[in-house]
């Protein structure tokens, strides 16, 4: 399956040198991370050394080298959230999931990350949760909207 | 052969002209239809929809419908108001849709006011 | 066209989505059948309407009612009262702050009156998603104008307009465009549109790229004539999805009118674009590493000269502008120099967009003519500070630009004004502070930033920083000296004039401008021990008021290291010896029991 997709991604930038960036966002999107052998097949097809897909993997944000978590939350620091609270409302989702912020939960239900302006500062301070944006959040909102995605993560 | 002309660009926005006005809220006319229970009860309805497809066919791109509440003289409706810009409005009473569509073609259009259909010239101008 | 009486203008920028617009939009849609108006009343989707404050709303027009804060269950009774009724429905209209009479339209609410649209002038006026409405707004008749010009012409009008650099620094577009007509290259010339908007608390480009995508597309069409460039790329944040999506349908809306592509209105120029996303490394705002990353490689700084209008992406000649500055380029050709240069002071033209955002009560996004002052921005048209606090300061350019305390709040919102001030324009981020933010503690904030997003490559950035930021922290924590300041104070000179790019030269403004107008407070945490704003949690002291403490035990509950103690119907009480200042305590009591000292 891996094979498949990652034929798929590649043959939508062939032959274009400049496209490698690209190539890993994409890979990215569809394995929420690089595996290595992924990594390694590019490189192959591309012809770059595999020094140079980790130097960007590791200098960009947007790429992880282990797998993320099946909802992953970004608790926005930007200025507009920090001075309207985020700093804690980081700090009551780590007591609430039990760990820390670049951490995944055991079951890899949750990913809890810390990120720099979503550019939704009109509803400061601001939470995402996978694909939905939750605004002007009071850390008492918190565990409803958990409980919300622990219930959808088990059913499924 | 450019597949687009400046000709083209300008009947892409001639078409959308009355989309644009509106949104902008410009107009030199405009028409209010009240629609208070008993004005929808009259068939202020269909005067809406005369109204609606004169300003379709006689392509008047700068004029504005919109409706009201009752206008308290429940007994005359349907009723419409018509307002040019710059001039007092006339409210017109007792309307079907083929009164609807001489108002539009006569006071609307060439500023005469249609006087049998009139109930009062009033002072409660609207814009 | 079909003929429409009225059109709903349903706001689906970022925020109102997040509010559910798009349901609103669907139950509009629906009642609007139900009573059979739906050949009368259309129902449009847009961009960012700017006011995010009050999302989810919808205008209607032709009136120009602004319905705000809607909610799914409210639709019925808006078609059915005004859209059927002709009665606007008063308690879904806006109100000020403290004030009891609701104003029905858009125009006359000040959050709008004082703005003045140029960038945003399309905003919640068309579906950003349809070609032929930005059409009907005179759109890609500033192409049609240029075509017929000669480049050096539209160089010699962008010029003449005064149109300065929206991205921070203020360079002039006009002389930009001539270096880069003027350079030779053996292959060919770029145009680039930088919309990697990093700056937090900023959302201006995002807002312009949702809004009203093809203003951003023409503009650069006609740049790229005008240098003569046939290739163009927009760099693309890839944490903004919508304005992504909506990028992509214009460029194809446009590529098939033959508005990209070979031979544009039959003029004879060829040019298209191509979208390359970001992959999230704030110093990639930088035009060196921008290009760099655009090339597939790290985005690294690079030392200038040779400057981008010579030597960019692949080496040859690239003429990079940011969204707004882009976006300002077809009103200017088609209204002409004459009528921009009129708006604005004597060295900044213009309007500037602003991300109004903070401790203010009209969040959004806003346009307005240089010059205004703060004060009309903060006051008139962000309807001053919540709850009736305090001003402080205002924080504008983001990481790289200072706070500005409330004796200047008269000061005219220019590019030397700010500069003047220690601060700078930067992109257009303004965020509001008051008296509850410890100005050390937003120094210690933008510091984690720009060291966090340092790229590493010069050491007086990667060094410097780092260094400053633990100083910071030791201030915060209680555990500064007068020594710590002065080494401070030395480091962001250093760091200021030694650093390679534009992150670390301007990265220490924040400290700088801090210490400038609020030494007093980081004095109070190294004198003193205390946080005046009582932010920095390692200085306060958090006590149990009992006589509004109601025994509930959430907090004793909550408390990590067993400091607090008490039973049922007992005021609690906390053990300053065990207390590790979490604050926990404070941020769980309903009862507003717990204070700080």
């Amino acid at each position: 399956m891996k094979t498949a997709a990652i034929d798929r991604i590649l043959e939508r930038y062939r032959g274009d040198s400049s496209a490698l960036i690209a190539i890993l966002q994409d890979v990215q999107e569809e394995f929420h991370y690089i595996p290595e052998e992924v990594a390694i097949r590019i490189t192959e097809e591309l012809d770059v050394p595999l020094s140079r897909v980790y130097s960007l993997t590791t200098f960009f944000k947007a790429f992880s080298l282990t797998p993320r978590a099946r909802y992953p939350i970004n608790v926005c620091l930007g200025t507009a959230c920090h001075v309207k609270g985020a700093p804690r409302i980081l700090e009551k989702l780590e007591r609430d999931l039990g760990i820390k912020t670049g951490q995944t939960t055991p079951d890899r239900t949750f990913g809890l990350e810390a990120v720099r302006c979503v550019g939704c500062c009109g509803l400061a301070p601001v939470v995402t949760v996978g694909e939905d944006l939750y605004g002007q959040v009071e850390p008492a909102q918190l565990s409803r909207i958990l409980k919300k995605y622990k219930e959808a993560g088990s059913k499924s | 052969m450019p597949k687009l002309t400046l000709d083209d660009l300008r009947k892409i926005q001639e078409k959308s002209r009355r989309m644009t006005m509106l949104r902008e809220g410009a107009g030199k006319a405009k028409i209010t239809v009240h629609m208070g229970t008993c004005g929808i009860a009259a068939g202020a309805r269909d005067i809406m929809v005369a109204f609606l497809d004169e300003i379709e066919k006689k392509d008047a791109k700068d004029v504005i419908i919109t409706t009201s509440g009752c206008a308290g003289l429940c007994s005359r409706e349907p009723m419409a108001t018509v307002e040019l810009a710059g001039q007092a409005p006339v409210k017109y009473v007792d309307l079907t849709p083929e009164k609807a569509r001489t108002i539009f073609t006569d006071h609307v259009l060439k500023g005469k006011i249609v006087m049998e259909y009139a109930l009062a010239l009033g002072s409660e101008r609207t814009f | 066209m079909k003929t429409y009486r009225s059109y709903c203008m349903v706001c689906a920028g970022t925020a109102c989505v997040s509010n559910r617009s798009f349901h609103i939009k669907e139950a509009l849609e629906r009642e609007i059948e139900k009573q059979g108006l739906q050949d009368e009343i259309a129902v449009v989707t847009t961009g960012c309407n700017g006011f995010c404050a009050v999302g989810p709303l919808v205008v209607v027009h032709p009136e120009g009612i602004f319905y705000q804060q809607l909610r799914e269950e409210d639709i019925p009774y808006v078609v059915e009262e005004h859209f059927l009724k002709g009665r606007p429905v008063k308690r879904l209209m806006y109100s000020p702050p403290g004030e009891q009479t609701p104003i029905p339209k858009m125009n006359d609410i000040g959050f709008f009156k004082q703005q003045r649209l140029i960038a945003l002038r399309n905003r919640g006026l068309i579906d950003p998603e349809r070609i032929d409405e930005y059409i009907a707004r005179d759109g890609y008749f500033g192409l049609a104008k240029a075509l017929k010009m000669k480049p050096r012409e539209i160089i010699q009008e962008i010029k003449d307009s005064g149109l300065r650099g929206r991205g921070g620094a203020g360079f002039l577009t006009g002389l930009k465009w001539e270096l880069t007509r003027k350079a030779k290259s053996n292959g060919g010339k770029f145009v680039l549109c930088n919309a990697d908007e990093g700056d937090p608390g900023a959302f201006m480009d995002r807002s312009i790229v949702e809004a009203d995508p093809h203003s951003v597309i023409e503009g650069l069409i006609i740049g790229a004539y005008a240098i003569g460039a046939n290739q163009g790329y927009i760099y693309i944040r890839n944490e903004y999805p919508l304005a992504l999506k909506r990028l992509i349908i214009a460029l194809e809306q446009a590529r098939n009118y033959g508005l990209l592509g070979k031979d544009i209105l039959g003029s004879g120029f060829d040019f298209d674009i191509k979208i390359v996303r970001g992959a999230g490394a704030f110093v990639c705002g930088e035009e060196t590493a921008l290009m760099a990353s655009v090339e597939g490689r790290l985005g690294e700084p690079r030392p200038r000269p040779p400057f981008p209008t010579e030597h960019g992406i692949w080496s040859k000649p690239t003429n990079n502008n940011n969204v707004e500055t882009w976006a300002n380029v077809p009103s200017i050709i088609r209204r002409g120099a004459q009528w921009y240069s009129q708006i604005g002071t004597e060295t900044s033209k213009g309007t500037k967009v602003f991300s109004l955002v903070g401790k203010i009560n009209n969040t959004g996004l806003v346009e307005v003519p240089m010059g205004i002052t703060l004060r009309e921005i903060i006051y008139d048209i962000g309807g001053g500070i919540p709850h009736e606090k305090a001003f402080k300061a205002v924080q504008t350019g983001g990481p790289s630009g200072g706070c500005i305390p409330a004796e200047l709040l008269d000061l005219p919102v220019d590019y030397e004004s700010l500069s003047e001030a220690g601060s700078m324009m930067g992109s257009g981020g303004m965020v509001v502070l008051d008296e509850d933010t410890c100005m050390v503690d937003i120094a210690r904030y933008f510091l984690s930033f720009t060291q966090d997003e340092s790229c590493g490559k010069c050491t007086p950035c990667r060094e410097g920083t780092k260094m400053m930021l633990h100083l910071l922290k030791k201030i915060t924590e209680g555990k500064g000296t007068e020594e710590d300041l002065e080494t401070l104070e030395q480091l962001a000179h250093e760091v200021k004039e030694t650093s390679l790019c534009g992150l670390g030269k301007t990265a220490p403004n924040p400290v700088l401008t801090t210490l400038r107008y609020f030494r007093d407070e980081y004095e109070a945490h190294i004198k003193e021990k205390r946080c005046p704003a009582h932010v920095c949690r390692q200085l306060n002291t958090y006590r149990i008021d009992p006589d509004a403490c109601t025994a509930c035990g959430l907090c004793r509950k909550e408390c990590p290291e067993d400091a607090i103690s008490g039973g049922k119907k007992q005021p609690h009480l906390i053990d300053q010896q065990k207390c590790v200042k979490c604050g926990i305590c404070f941020d769980v009591c309903k009862f507003e029991a717990v204070c700080i000292d």
